[in-house]
C-alpha cells in the first residue's frame, strides 16, 4: 500500500498537498499522494491515470491488500490505490456524497449485497453487461450471482458469499448433554435446556439486527419485498415471515436471548467463555472466529442451519459483498478487470488463503478448499458444511431498492419487541410502514 | 510579563496574598467529584495494560496478570506499517493550524466586539448564535459538496478551515475582555497616539492570557478530537486525525474477516488523551501568572 | 453587552478585528446555512428528480411527530441536564478558586479530563460502566444485592446519557467559570475579609457577581449544546440500539434523514427550524442575562 501511494505522490500530487507535507515536519512518505488522485479536478485526475494507470477502490474487506499486491506484479503498469474510506454505512455515504459532488468518486467500490440495489437504482453503479459480465453466470453461486443483478443489468460482481450456517460451541453442548438442533424447534427446546441448566448462558445472542431478521425471514420461504423497477411491495405478514416471528417470538419473550450487542467487546467475551453458545451467522465468520474469539479456540463447530421442516435443506445469504464500478470512474475497463481478477480470477485464491469465503462455484468444489482442516474448530473441514449450504440458498429473495434506509430505522419499530411488550409482528408491521412511508415519499410506487 | 504600561494607568495595588488555611473537608468533598470524573479513565488506564484476550476475560477494574501496556504501545506504533505515527502527526498539524488559528481569530475578534462600537456589531451577536445554533449535522452534506467544488476534499485544509472557527471562544473573549482590559488603560494609550493594533499586541495581549489559555485549551480538544467533520471530508486513512484512525480500528471488529483489535483501540486512546494532559499541564501556569498581569502592575 | 462600552468610538476600526473571524465564519457557517435554506425549499426524489415545494417542508416538519418527540426529549434535557451541571461546575470552580483545596491544580485538571476523552473510546469505556452482565452495574448489583435497574433501558436511557454529558461536560464549564474568577482582583476579597465577612458573603457578594458574564455564556451554550445534542446518543446507540431511535434527538434525525435516508431537502429543513427554536431561547437568555447586568 505505501509502495503504491509514493509512487502516485511522484506521479502528479498537487502542489498544496506536498506543501503541507513538507510544512508539518512529516517526510511525506505516505498517503498523501493517494489525495489527487480522489479528490482534486477531473483534469488532474486523467492526467494521473494518462500517467500511471491508476484505479482508485474504495474497500474495507482486509484480504485485498494482497489481492491489490498480486494484482499489481502481474500487470506491473497499472497501479491500485486501494482506500478504507470507512465500513459500510460509512463508506455509503462517503460514496453518495462523492458522487453528488461528481468528484473523488472511486473506480471500484465495496458494496454489501443489501445495498447494491439502491445503487443500482440510481444508476449510480455501472452496468457491468457490456464488459462481459453476463458471460459470468454459472461462475458464481445463485444466491450472490442474484444479488448483484437487477432488472436485465449486473451492478456488480460478487467478491464474498455469505451462506448461513449454525456455529455452536461444542464445549457448552456436551456439558449439559444438549444435541446440535437440526429443526428450529430443537433449537428452541436446546435454548431452554441450555439457560436452565446455566442462567448465565443463552443459546444466542439477539437485539434486534435487521440484517439477521431479513435471512432468516428468508430462509423459511418469506418474500417481504416485491420490487419490479420503481414498483415495491412490502407485506410482513407472509407466511415465511410468520414462521420466523413465531418462532423467534418464543425466545423473546421466554427471555432466551443473550441482551448483547453484536460485534461489540462483550459480544467477543460471551463466544469466547459460552455465554453465547450458537451464532446462525454468514460463512465469512471463521476468519472472525480465529482472530477475535481466540480464548475459545478448538471448542466451536459448524453444522447446518437448522430447518423449518425436518429434513429440509434451506440457508439464506447473511451478509457479503460486491465490487462495483462507480458511474463516474473515468477508467471503468481497468476497474472492471480488477473487479474480475480478484473475484474471479487469481485474486480468489489469494483471498481464500486469507480466510474469506468465497462466492465462486469453482472454488467452492475445490477439493482444496472443501478438505481443509480447521484447528479452530477442532480439526473440522467447516467448508464442507459451508459450501453446501452455499448452494442451498433459497431462490427468489429480493432486497429493497433503499433497503440502507430501511435498515437504519429497524431498531425503532422492532427493537421496541426485544425491550417493550411489542411483539415482534407487530414490530415488523411498523417498520413495514416506516419503509412504504419513506418509499412513497421517494417517488416508488409501493403496496 | 510583557506588560510595561506606566504609572498613572496602574489602577490595582499589589498586596501580600494570605496564605488562606486548607480545608480537609472541601478536599474530601470535592473529592467525590473526583472519583465521578476519574472512574472511567481508571479503566482506560488500566486496561490499556491488557491483551486483546485479557480486555475479554478479566475484570475490567483491575489488572491482569498479563501486563502488557509497553507490547500494545509498541503494537500499537507498528501495526498496519506504523500508521498510528501518521495519525498522530496529522492531528498535530490539525491542532497547531487549526486550533492556533482558532485561538488567534477569536481572541482579536472577541477583544474587538468587547472594545470597539462599530456598525452592525449586535447583528455580529445574533448572526453567530443563530449560526451556532442549526445542527451540525445536517450541514455536513451541504459544507461537503461546497469544499468539493473547492477542491478542498480529502487534503488538510479541509480538516483545518472549518476548525478555524470558534465561536465558543469568540464569546469567551468578548466577555472575558470586558473586564480583563480596563478602559482607562486604552483610553490613555490612545491618547498618547497608539494605534489600536499596537494596544491590541503591546497592552490588551498580556491582560488576556488567562482567557487566551482558556479559549486555545478548549480549541485544542476541540480539534484534537474533531471527528465529524473530517470523517465527512476524509476518505484516505493516510489524511485521518487520531480519532477517525482509532474508529477505523474499533470498526475492524465488526466486518467479516477483520480482527478485534480492541486492546490497540483502548492502548490507541490513551497515548490520544495523553499528549491533551501534557498540553494541559504547560498551559495551566499561565493561570497563575497571566491573572498576575491582570491585577498586579507596577 | 454593547452597553458595556458606553465611551468607544464608534468607528469602523472594530471590523478590523472581528473581520478575519467573521470572513472565515462566513464561509464555514454561513454560506452552507445558505445554502441548507435554498435546499430546504426543494425536494429530491430517488424516483422523479427535484421540485420546487416552497414552504412545504416547514409545513411537514412542524407537523411531524418525529420532530417533535425529537424535541421533547432535548427541551427535558435542558431544563434538568444543564442547571444540574452547571450547578456543579459552579461548585467545583468556587471550591478550586478558593484556594482551600490540597491539591487545587491536580483537581483542575482531573475534573477537566472527561472533555479530552474521544467519541470511541467514551463507547468503550461506559459500554464497560453501564455494562448489567459484565460491568461496574453488575458488579455494584453483586455487591449490594439488590437488582439495580439497566441504565440502558427505554426508561433511564435519557438519564444515562445526561450523567454521560455531566461528566464529559463538567469540567469544561467548571474551566470558563473558574478562568472568570481569575480575574477578579484579589484585593476584594482581602478588603472583605479585613471587613469581616464570611466566605460564604464573599462568594454571594464578590464571586457570583463576577461569574455573571461567564455563567452567561455557559448557559447560552450548554442551551445550544443540548438542542443539538448528537454524539453521545450516537456513541450509546451501539450498547442501547432499541432504546435509542434513529430520531432521538433534533440533531439526530437530521442525521438519519441526511445520512440514511439521503432526504437533504427534509434534513435541513428540520435543522433550521432547530435551529430558529435554538436562538429564540437562547437570545432570550441573553437579553435576561444583559438586563440583570445593567
Amino acid at each position: 500500500m505505501t509502495i503504491t501511494r509514493r509512487r502516485a505522490l511522484l506521479a502528479g500530487a498537487a502542489l498544496s498537498v506536498s506543501l503541507i507535507a513538507t510544512a508539518c515536519g512529516s517526510p511525506g512518505d505516505g498517503g498523501q499522494g493517494a489525495a489527487p488522485a480522489q479528490s482534486t479536478s477531473a483534469t488532474d485526475q486523467e492526467a494521473a491515470l494518462n500517467a500511471g494507470g491508476t484505479i482508485t477502490v474504495w474497500a474495507w474487506e482486509p484480504t485485498l491488500k494482497q489481492v491489490v499486491t498480486g494484482f499489481q506484479a502481474k500487470y506491473p503498469k497499472v497501479k491500485v490505490n486501494l482506500v478504507n474510506a470507512g465500513t459500510g454505512d460509512d463508506q455509503y455515504t462517503a460514496l453518495q456524497n462523492a458522487i453528488k459532488a461528481g468528484s473523488g468518486v472511486p473506480d471500484v467500490a465495496q458494496i454489501e449485497y443489501y445495498a447494491l440495489p439502491q445503487f443500482a437504482l440510481s444508476k449510480s453503479v455501472t452496468d457491468l453487461t457490456p464488459f462481459g459480465a453476463d458471460k459470468l453466470e454459472g461462475t458464481f453461486t445463485p444466491g450472490p450471482w442474484n444479488s448483484v443483478r437487477s432488472g436485465t443489468g449486473i451492478y456488480g460482481l460478487p467478491m464474498d458469499s455469505g451462506p448461513m450456517a449454525l456455529f455452536y460451541n461444542k464445549d457448552v453442548f456436551d456439558k449439559h448433554d444438549i444435541k446440535v438442533p437440526e429443526t428450529w424447534e430443537e433449537y428452541i427446546e436446546a435454548a431452554r435446556k441450555l439457560h436452565k441448566a446455566d442462567p448465565k448462558a443463552y443459546i444466542t445472542s439477539d437485539t434486534g439486527d435487521a440484517g439477521f431478521t431479513t435471512s432468516m425471514i428468508w430462509q423459511a420461504g418469506g418474500k417481504p419485498y416485491q420490487v419490479d423497477g420503481t414498483k415495491v411491495a412490502i407485506d410482513f405478514a407472509d407466511e415465511g415471515t410468520r414462521k420466523f416471528t413465531a418462532a423467534w417470538q418464543q425466545l423473546i419473550s421466554e427471555k432466551l436471548l443473550a441482551p448483547i450487542n453484536g460485534w461489540s467487546d462483550e459480544w467477543y467475551k460471551g463466544l469466547g467463555d459460552g455465554t453465547i453458545a450458537t451464532l446462525v451467522i454468514g460463512a465469512w465468520m471463521p476468519a472472525n472466529f480465529e482472530s477475535g474469539v481466540k480464548a475459545a479456540s478448538g471448542k466451536w463447530r459448524v453444522a447446518p442451519m437448522p430447518q423449518w421442516e425436518s429434513g429440509g435443506k434451506a440457508t439464506s445469504e447473511n451478509g457479503g459483498s460486491s465490487l462495483a464500478v462507480p458511474e463516474a470512474s473515468a477508467n471503468k475497463a481497468l476497474a472492471y478487470a480488477f473487479m474480475k481478477y480478484a473475484g474471479v480470477d487469481e485474486g480468489v485464491q489469494t483471498r481464500l488463503d486469507a480466510g474469506a469465503f468465497p462466492a465462486t462455484t469453482a472454488h467452492l468444489n475445490a477439493a482444496e478448499f472443501k478438505d481443509k482442516k480447521f484447528p479452530y474448530f477442532g480439526d473440522q473441514q467447516v467448508n464442507q458444511v459451508l459450501a453446501e449450504a452455499a448452494a442451498q440458498v433459497v431462490p427468489g429473495w429480493s432486497y429493497l431498492p433503499y433497503q440502507v434506509y430501511a435498515n437504519s430505522v429497524f431498531n425503532d419499530s422492532v427493537g421496541k419487541a426485544y425491550i417493550s411488550s411489542t411483539t415482534l409482528d407487530d414490530g415488523l408491521k411498523a417498520w413495514q410502514d416506516a419503509s412504504v412511508k419513506y418509499g412513497q415519499e421517494q417517488g416508488f410506487s409501493v403496496q | 510579563m510583557t506588560a510595561t504600561t506606566r504609572g498613572p494607568l496602574v489602577i490595582r495595588h499589589r498586596r501580600p496574598s494570605p496564605r488562606r488555611r486548607r480545608s480537609v473537608t472541601l478536599t474530601v468533598l470535592t473529592s467525590i467529584m473526583l472519583i465521578y470524573t476519574l472512574l472511567p479513565l481508571a479503566w482506560l488506564a488500566i486496561n490499556a495494560s491488557k491483551t486483546q484476550e485479557g480486555l475479554l476475560n478479566s475484570f475490567g477494574l483491575w489488572f491482569d496478570d498479563d501486563f502488557a501496556l509497553f507490547s500494545n504501545i509498541a503494537t500499537a506504533f507498528s501495526y498496519d506499517g506504523g500508521i498510528f505515527t501518521r495519525w498522530l502527526l496529522n492531528t498535530l498539524l490539525y491542532v497547531v493550524a487549526g486550533a492556533g488559528g482558532a485561538t488567534l481569530l477569536a481572541t482579536i475578534g472577541g477583544y474587538g466586539l468587547a472594545k470597539f462600537d462599530f456598525p452592525g456589531k449586535t447583528a455580529v451577536f445574533a448572526v453567530v448564535i443563530g449560526a451556532v445554533a442549526v445542527p451540525g449535522t445536517a450541514l455536513a452534506v451541504p459544507t461537503f459538496l461546497m469544499f468539493s467544488s473547492l477542491g478542498l476534499t480529502n487534503t488538510p485544509w479541509a480538516v483545518i478551515i472549518p476548525s478555524l472557527v470558534s465561536p465558543f471562544g469568540l464569546y469567551l473573549m468578548w466577555t472575558f475582555a470586558v473586564d480583563a482590559v480596563p478602559r482607562e488603560i486604552l483610553e490613555s494609550a490612545r491618547m498618547d497616539g497608539a494605534r489600536e493594533f499596537q494596544i491590541f499586541f503591546r497592552i490588551s495581549l498580556p491582560l488576556l492570557a488567562p482567557g487566551i489559555v482558556t479559549v486555545l485549551l478548549f480549541t485544542v480538544v476541540a480539534t484534537w478530537n474533531n471527528y465529524f467533520l473530517p470523517l465527512i471530508m476524509l476518505k484516505d486513512p493516510g489524511w485521518y486525525p487520531l480519532t477517525l484512525g482509532l474508529s477505523a480500528w474499533n470498526a475492524q471488529a465488526t466486518t467479516a474477516g477483520g480482527e478485534a483489535i480492541f486492546n490497540l483501540v483502548i492502548t490507541g486512546s490513551l497515548l490520544t488523551i495523553v499528549p491533551l494532559i501534557v498540553a494541559f499541564l504547560l498551559l495551566q501556569r499561565y493561570w497563575q501568572s497571566g491573572l498576575a498581569a491582570g491585577s498586579v502592575k507596577e | 453587552m454593547v452597553a458595556t462600552v458606553p465611551r468607544a468610538r464608534r468607528s469602523w476600526a472594530g471590523w478590523r478585528f472581528v473581520g478575519p473571524f467573521m470572513a472565515v465564519f462566513a464561509l464555514v457557517f454561513l454560506a452552507p446555512i445558505a445554502y441548507s435554506i435554498y435546499l430546504s425549499l426543494f425536494r429530491t426524489q430517488l424516483i422523479g428528480g427535484t421540485a420546487f415545494v416552497g414552504a412545504d417542508n416547514y409545513l411537514k416538519a412542524l407537523a411531524d411527530p418525529l420532530f417533535w418527540s425529537a424535541f421533547g426529549n432535548v427541551a427535558v434535557f435542558l431544563v434538568v441536564q444543564v442547571p444540574i451541571m452547571l450547578f456543579l461546575a459552579l461548585l467545583v470552580a468556587l471550591a478550586i478558586d478558593s484556594g482551600r483545596l490540597y491539591g487545587a491544580s491536580f483537581f483542575r485538571i482531573a475534573v477537566f479530563l472527561p472533555y479530552a476523552v474521544p467519541a470511541v473510546v467514551a463507547t468503550l469505556m461506559w459500554a464497560f460502566m453501564y455494562g448489567t452482565r459484565f460491568g461496574l452495574v453488575a458488579n455494584l448489583s453483586d455487591l449490594l444485592g439488590v437488582r439495580l435497574p439497566d441504565p440502558l433501558s427505554a426508561d433511564l436511557i435519557l438519564a444515562s446519557l445526561g450523567n454521560v454529558v455531566t461528566w464529559e461536560f463538567v469540567g469544561y464549564n467548571m474551566l470558563i467559570l473558574y478562568s472568570a474568577l481569575r480575574v477578579v482582583n484579589p484585593s476584594l476579597y482581602e478588603a472583605a475579609e479585613i471587613d469581616g465577612a464570611s466566605q460564604f458573603r464573599i462568594i454571594v457578594a464578590i464571586k457570583l457577581p463576577a461569574l455573571r458574564g461567564a455563567l452567561l455564556i455557559a448557559t447560552i451554550f450548554s442551551i445550544i449544546g443540548s438542542f443539538q445534542l448528537f454524539n453521545e446518543p450516537a456513541i450509546l446507540k451501539n450498547l442501547a440500539p432499541n432504546a435509542i431511535t434513529s430520531s432521538f434527538t433534533p440533531n439526530y434525525y437530521a442525521y438519519t434523514l441526511s445520512f440514511a435516508g439521503q432526504q437533504y431537502n427534509y434534513s435541513a429543513t428540520v435543522a433550521i427550524v432547530m435551529g430558529v427554536i435554538t436562538m429564540i431561547i437562547a437570545y432570550a437568555v441573553q437579553l435576561r442575562g444583559m438586563r440583570k447586568e445593567v
